[in-house]
């Protein structure tokens, strides 16, 4: 299977090659969404914050999504007296080689004004990126993220194992590949520190752990509470190691946190849980904040397993839904890309389960559309977050 | 996690094996007690009911062993268990020690061991 990706200036390479239009407070969304609409189907994507008070994770995040590899340009949609950095974001898109405006509605004129100059910007840089350089990208190119969403019972007995299995061969073939929420992970620090590159790595990843069970305690949270017994789970080392199974066996070679994008092949886990007093609410209001997070860590794809039947895309890198529950897929076939589910009805094992997400994997990659992506599923969602660096320790391969 | 590998030479579709190192599998379906089921290339008489979603023995289980699932331990038997025996709350505990406890305050406070 040939990847013919788009070659990025920084080197990158990505899989798709869209346009996001982004609005920079809640108050420019009508604006944005209004450009994007003729355009909707020739991958032109709404992305976008909401907040008018300036957030350093939030721009972080969106310069990292501006300059993904699946990105080829963007417009950026302003009021014109929010917070946000908005000439710093347009000069750090330009700076990587892509085109990148920004149209301030109270200079521009209002709405109707504001809506025709971006439509008019988007018309020009569709057939502006049309013919940005391909090149042959490798599967030791790829990122490749997971994650859980509207999970069950079936949830750690098929699709997460399933992934798991899948992220094996990437990591074999020397992609990167990323798992995240330790928030759920409460009860595998010990498992995780075991698999970690380094001592120093196993350390840092029992703390993010600790992090986040004191975060979620702040909350009222019940992550910590033990597992539903009706559903067989007996301990609360069991009930995490069904969503830990998505990371596979592989060896952990790193702790990123959001914006941090792996420094080469391996397996990473993605601390969300931000740092410093609970601030901001929820770590992730919703499961599209975790996979915009995935994506600033330069996630080309992911993958999401979900028993009860999440019907979410993303905007800029297609999502895979496998499904873990046989009866939910009959459900909702049309939504589903793989049906991990099967196994519970003895029809297929998990290693041929890992090896279809990985084929299928691979097909996107080449350009094959998910079924979120071909219905136009773009859910995109950012809010407030504090994260402080990462230390030294997190990233041993890269020293 | 060690490797993770088929389901050893179980053929029984009725329990899933998550891992080749498990010694619990999973029912795929209620299973009746007295129920034939293929472990290993054995046939097992189930000695009771064992629940969609629930942990059935393997092998025969002693007190202090590990559970093995997905690979991994998830805790220890607390009372024998025979092969194809249901195991759950009144059989095995968890071994989940935090590196961190609750203290005074009720926060979380790096500890020891």
């Amino acid at each position: 299977m040939k990847i013919n990706g788009y070659l990025r200036a920084d080197g990158r390479k990505g899989i798709r090659n869209v346009i996001v239009v982004g609005h920079l407070v809640e108050c420019a969304r009508h604006v944005a969404t209004e450009i994007v609409q003729p355009f909707r189907d020739q991958g032109v994507h709404l992305i976008g914050f909401p907040g008018c008070f300036p957030n350093e994770y939030a721009d972080k995040v969106m310069r990292q999504i501006c300059t993904h590899p699946n990105v080829g340009g963007a417009l950026m949609v302003s009021l014109g007296c929010e917070g946000f950095d908005r000439n710093g974001l347009r000069e750090h898109v330009r700076d990587s080689g892509r085109p990148s405006e920004t149209v301030i509605i109270q200079e521009t004129g209002g709405t109707e004004k504001s809506v025709e100059a971006g439509r008019a910007w988007v018309e020009k840089t569709l057939a502006e990126i049309a013919d940005v350089p391909r090149a042959e990208m490798g599967i030791d190119e790829l990122v490749v993220g997971t994650i859980c969403g509207g999970s069950d019972g079936t949830s750690g007995l098929t699709a997460n194992p399933g992934i798991g299995r899948a992220f094996d061969k990437f990591i074999d073939a020397g992609a990167a590949c990323v798992f995240e929420e330790t928030g759920e992970l409460i009860g595998c620090e010990h498992h995780m520190a075991a698999r970690a590159a380094t001592p120093e790595l196993a350390d840092e990843i029992i703390s993010s752990v600790a992090k986040a069970a004191e975060y979620y305690r702040v909350l009222g949270h019940g992550s910590f509470a033990p597992g539903n017994a009706d559903g067989g789970l007996t301990t609360l080392e069991e009930k995490s190691m069904g969503a830990y199974a998505k990371s596979g066996a592989s060896t952990i070679d790193g702790l990123i946190k959001p914006g941090d994008v792996p420094p080469g092949g391996g397996l990473y886990l993605l601390d969300v849980v931000p740092d410093g007093e609970v601030r901001f609410g929820f770590p992730n209001i919703s499961d599209n904040a975790e996979i915009v997070e995935l994506m600033a860590c330069g996630a080309h794809i992911n993958l999401f397993a979900t028993g009860r039947g999440s019907v979410v895309g993303s905007a800029i890198s297609p999502l895979i839904k496998v499904c873990a529950n046989p009866e939910t897929f009959r459900r909702m076939t049309d939504d589903m890309d793989v049906d991990a589910g099967r196994v519970l009805e003895g029809r297929g094992d998990l290693d041929e389960i890992g090896q279809e997400i990985y084929d299928l994997t691979l097909r996107v990659a080449a350009g094959e559309k998910t079924k979120s992506e071909a219905m136009g599923h773009q859910e995109f969602i950012l809010t407030y977050k504090s994260f402080d660096p990462i230390g030294p320790s997190c990233l041993p391969g890269s020293a | 996690m060690s490797d993770a590998k088929p389901s050893g030479g179980n053929i029984d579709r009725r329990v899933l094996f998550l891992n080749a190192d498990d010694n619990v599998g999973v029912a795929c379906t209620d299973l009746a007690a007295g129920t034939a089921l293929g472990i290993d290339g054995n046939s097992v008489t189930l000695p009771g009911n064992v629940e969609l979603g629930h942990k059935l023995a393997r092998s025969a289980l002693a007190e202090g062993d590990k559970i093995i699932k997905w690979g991994a331990e998830i805790g220890s038997v607390t009372q024998a268990v025979p092969v194809g025996g249901h195991v759950h709350l009144h059989n095995m505990k968890s071994d989940y020690i935090p590196t961190y406890t609750f203290e005074e305050g009720q926060r979380f406070v790096a500890g020891e061991e």
